[in-house]
């Protein structure tokens, strides 16, 4: 077995997961903020609940996507190139999402607040789409050439798994904001998210369970199989916490879930990273796309040192921002007039 | 449509676009920390007063570099798939560890910083800004660490057809990154000093124009006060201050820029020489640095080397840029060109990878009119806004600016210069590599077989129509958000300290009252 190209790969799934996880509870607020949110001051909550993180945990797709580009450089060209149209919506919404948030507050009218509503609301659902369509990709496979390129024109990519997939993360991205929502804030959305996770907390997770049994269907492994089952086990727990208002064993739930979820398909997949659907032949495996173990030494090394970093300013940045928001708690908007 | 075309554009307006915002950031950032750091320091109110202010605009434009940045991430790998697979070994590990180092910094902080006013203790607050500041400084360091490599690859060697990292330490200590680093960050602080300057001009300017602040018989101000705190004496010293501070700032990156920038034109020459050439329009040898040269057209309208004409030059600058003395000739094109055809060859390889262009001849010269005068204004622009820091500082001595709208709205204006020349410095750098996106390393002692094409580094598999598709998107949205971006800069601009702080305005009007209770966040958006 190839150690270093192992390595890396588990940890660009760890990468996908961390990304899930975290940005997940922010697209799913996101979302929230058109779906639910009925006035401006719930939208207020909503937004500022998630203000202070947001930026962070957007970074961790932007580390997967650098560290795939380290490490295995073929996936990276491969996938990205393959799904060209997928991959542009989805930075065009993650940056019409990304504006919202900080412009949001900044304008005047109603009308300029709606759209940006929209842009957060909108964005949120594509970016969520799009990301979850192309993970369930790479896990099925695109159609590419012995050269690692997609043949067959700029939809070729198309179909169920790419679907299923943009479900799944949707999905898990409205019941993390859900259950985010239970963790951060007070009053109505603590209780819509309460409520919300008590009665359809499996039918969110519905689509991201039958992409991860489907796609360990398709790859069997134990490992993965008993990935699975923990992760049936926390989604188990977290429903019957939800209906005990538990609310942060349900979050802790869900996070099993995901974690051994997601990790069970990369498990799955493994060693493939982006099989090719024409030809076995031309899979991308951890062992061809992968770089030199050279640079994958020298990435470990800096990933041993920084990573741990990351992750305690991190958690310190969650532990400053604790205090649960509720409406009495957002300040007026600010209206900006010459002096 | 040509795949490689249209990729080529794309990828030069996001990353023009993307570094509108990304020096302002940087430069900026830089700035308030050092804001912060004097109100501190000295507990003056001034200072918190700009700090407050200053993030505002800083966060307006932060957000912008965040958005498009996420393009920068993805883009290798969409429609320059071949470039990702050729480099990534060596390219793909600056941009991960500048995610894993510099974004997660500067990400995390800059949310804690935005958040925690009176959350965290003052001390731990400018820590966080310190952080935060580090990590776009550091984030300059690894992208120049990857761009530097596609100017001068280093620290690797030619295997299976790849370029393959051997020694990290020489990429990371590259010396056209060592150089590139310093330019890069004085642009930066260019475009902030200019920034802060032009702002600062202006509400003065107002101050003087609302008849709060006069001046004696002798120019000196005599501060006034409207009894608002937004126009107050301290609203006075925070413009007196941020002006003063952009005009030393802009001028000492101003000399940055140019000690930096001659130490890199001499290193071109030795590692680029035809970029250089390309950016004199220098045909023949010649030790002159041409002010003017205009091309004669000939018959078919297309201009070859030999069609520029030299209208005006100064003799043996061109040496001293080049080589610190006064005779010793540069190559001109005529003479590069044949070189680098027996070195890398006349033809395109007949690869089928190259697609339509397998084969065909290789034109090294870069667009003569975009380097020759991308270099120039990139000079001229930094220039002006030299030009215009002195002249403020000049006339600013007395303590404020004349009251004259005329001379307001040059002051509002030169703010664009250093922008404009950022732009140009790098429309100049990146289109001189060309043909090339991985330059070879001509070093005898260095990495001389690892080089690439910009033809061949396109994605094979992407059609034309999906990169015409992703251009017209991002194109349209990017200027759109310019729009609203600009918008909300005057907005703020114009708002003044109290755009920063609404409770200076807050203050006049009512008691303790109404006072926001400890609970009510300092900030929401």
């Amino acid at each position: 077995m190839e150690v270093l190209p192992t390595l890396w790969f588990i940890l660009i799934a760890v990468l996908w997961i961390g990304y899930l996880v975290l940005d997940g509870f922010d697209l799913g607020i996101g979302m929230l903020m058109k779906v639910w949110a009925k006035n401006e001051s719930q939208r207020r909550v909503l937004l500022n609940s998630i203000g202070p993180v947001w930026d962070g945990n957007e970074v961790w797709l932007v580390t997967a996507a650098g560290a795939t580009f380290a490490a295995f450089p073929h996936w990276y060209a491969s996938m990205f190139a393959g799904l060209y149209i997928p991959l542009t919506l989805a930075l065009l919404a993650l940056i019409l999402r990304a504006v919202s948030i900080e412009y949001r507050g900044k304008s005047h009218s109603q009308i300029a607040r709606n759209l940006w509503t929209w842009a957060m609301a909108g964005g949120s659902f594509v970016a969520a789409f799009t990301i979850g369509a192309m993970l369930a990709l790479t896990t099925t496979g695109l159609p590419l050439n012995e050269y690692g390129d997609r043949v067959g024109g700029p939809f070729a990519w198309l179909n169920g798994w790419a679907i299923l997939g943009g479900l799944a993360v949707v999905g898990i991205s409205l019941a993390q904001g859900w259950a985010f929502l239970t963790l951060k804030t007070l009053g109505a959305p603590r209780a819509a998210g309460n409520r919300q996770l008590r009665r359809y907390l499996p039918l969110y997770f519905l689509p991201a369970a039958s992409w991860a049994i489907m796609v360990v269907m398709r790859y069997p492994k134990v490992s993965a199989w008993a990935m699975l089952t923990i992760a049936a086990l926390g989604l188990a727990v977290a429903w019957l916490a939800s209906g005990r208002r538990k609310e942060g064993l349900t979050f802790t739930g869900m996070v099993v879930f995901i974690v051994f979820g997601v990790g069970a398909i990369f498990t799955a997949l493994f060693p493939n990273v982006l099989p090719s659907t024409i030809n076995e032949a031309y899979n991308l495996t951890v062992a061809t796309a992968s770089s030199s173990d050279y640079t994958l030494t020298i990435m470990a090394i800096v990933t041993a040192v920084f990573f741990p970093l990351v992750l305690a300013y991190s958690v310190w940045s969650y532990w400053v921002f604790r205090q649960r928001l509720g409406e009495q708690h957002i300040p007026e908007s600010v209206v900006v007039t010459p002096v | 449509m040509d795949p490689l075309e249209v990729a080529r554009w794309q990828f030069g307006i996001t990353t023009v676009y993307h570094f509108l915002m990304v020096p302002l950031t940087i430069g900026l950032g830089i700035v308030l920390v050092a804001m912060q750091t004097a109100w501190h320091r000295t507990g003056k109110e001034q200072y918190l007063r700009m700090t407050k202010f200053w993030g505002k605009i800083f966060m307006i434009n932060f957000i912008m570099g965040v958005a498009t940045g996420l393009v920068q991430e993805f883009q290798f790998g969409m429609a320059w798939s071949e470039y990702s697979r050729f480099v990534g070994d060596v390219f793909g590990a600056p941009l991960a560890m500048e995610a894993l180092i510099a974004f997660f910094l500067e990400s995390v902080f800059i949310g804690i910083w935005v958040f925690g006013w009176g959350r965290v203790r003052p001390r731990i607050h400018l820590t966080v800004l310190w952080l935060a500041v580090a990590g776009s400084v550091v984030s300059a360091y690894f992208i120049l660490a990857a761009n530097a490599f596609m100017q001068h690859p280093v620290g690797i060697e030619y295997v299976d057809g790849r370029a393959q990292m051997v020694d990290f330490w020489a990429v990371m200590t590259n010396p056209t990154l060592l150089i590139h680093f310093p330019h890069t960050i004085f642009g930066a602080l260019a475009v902030a000093g200019s920034m802060l300057l032009g702002i600062g001009w202006y509400h003065l300017w107002k101050r003087r124009k609302e008849g709060i602040d006069t001046v004696d018989d002798n120019g000196y101000v005599v501060v006034g006060t409207t009894g608002s705190k937004a126009r107050d004496e301290v609203d006075y010293k925070g413009w007196r201050s941020s002006f003063r501070w952009g005009g030393w700032i802009a001028i000492v990156a101003f000399l940055g820029t140019a000690f930096t920038g001659h130490t890199q034109a001499q290193m071109m020459i030795q590692q680029q020489p035809l970029k250089m050439a390309a950016a004199e329009a220098a045909c023949h040898d010649g030790t002159g640095f041409s002010v003017l040269s205009v091309a004669s057209r000939d018959s078919d309208g297309a201009t070859t080397c030999d069609d520029v004409v030299g209208v005006f030059e100064i003799p043996g600058l061109l040496s001293f840029l080049a080589h610190n003395d006064f005779t010793t000739p540069v190559e001109g094109v005529n003479s590069l060109i044949p070189k680098y055809q027996e070195a890398y060859g006349t033809h395109l390889p007949d690869d089928p990878r190259y697609g339509e262009r397998a084969g065909s001849e290789i034109e090294y010269l870069p667009i003569m009119e975009v380097t020759y005068w991308g270099f120039r204004l990139m000079i001229t622009f930094g220039g002006v806004a030299a030009a215009a820091a002195a002249f403020g500082l000049w006339i600013g001595r007395k303590g404020t600016v004349p009251h004259d709208t005329t001379l307001m709205n040059m002051a509002w204006l030169s703010i664009l210069a250093p922008f404009a020349a950022n732009s140009a410095g790098w429309v100049f750098t990146e289109m001189g590599r060309q043909p090339f996106t991985v330059a070879p390393n001509p070093d005898p002692t260095g990495v001389d077989q690892v080089w690439q094409f910009t033809a061949a580094a396109v994605s094979p598999g992407v059609t034309g129509q999906e990169i015409v598709f992703s251009l017209i998107a991002l194109t349209l949205i990017y200027a759109l958000l310019l729009v609203v971006e600009v918008v909300l800069l005057v907005r703020y601009t114009k708002g003044g300290h109290p755009a920063g702080m609404p409770e200076l305005l807050a203050d006049e009007h009512n008691d303790d009252e109404d006072k926001p209770s400890s609970d009510v966040l300092a900030f929401a958006y």
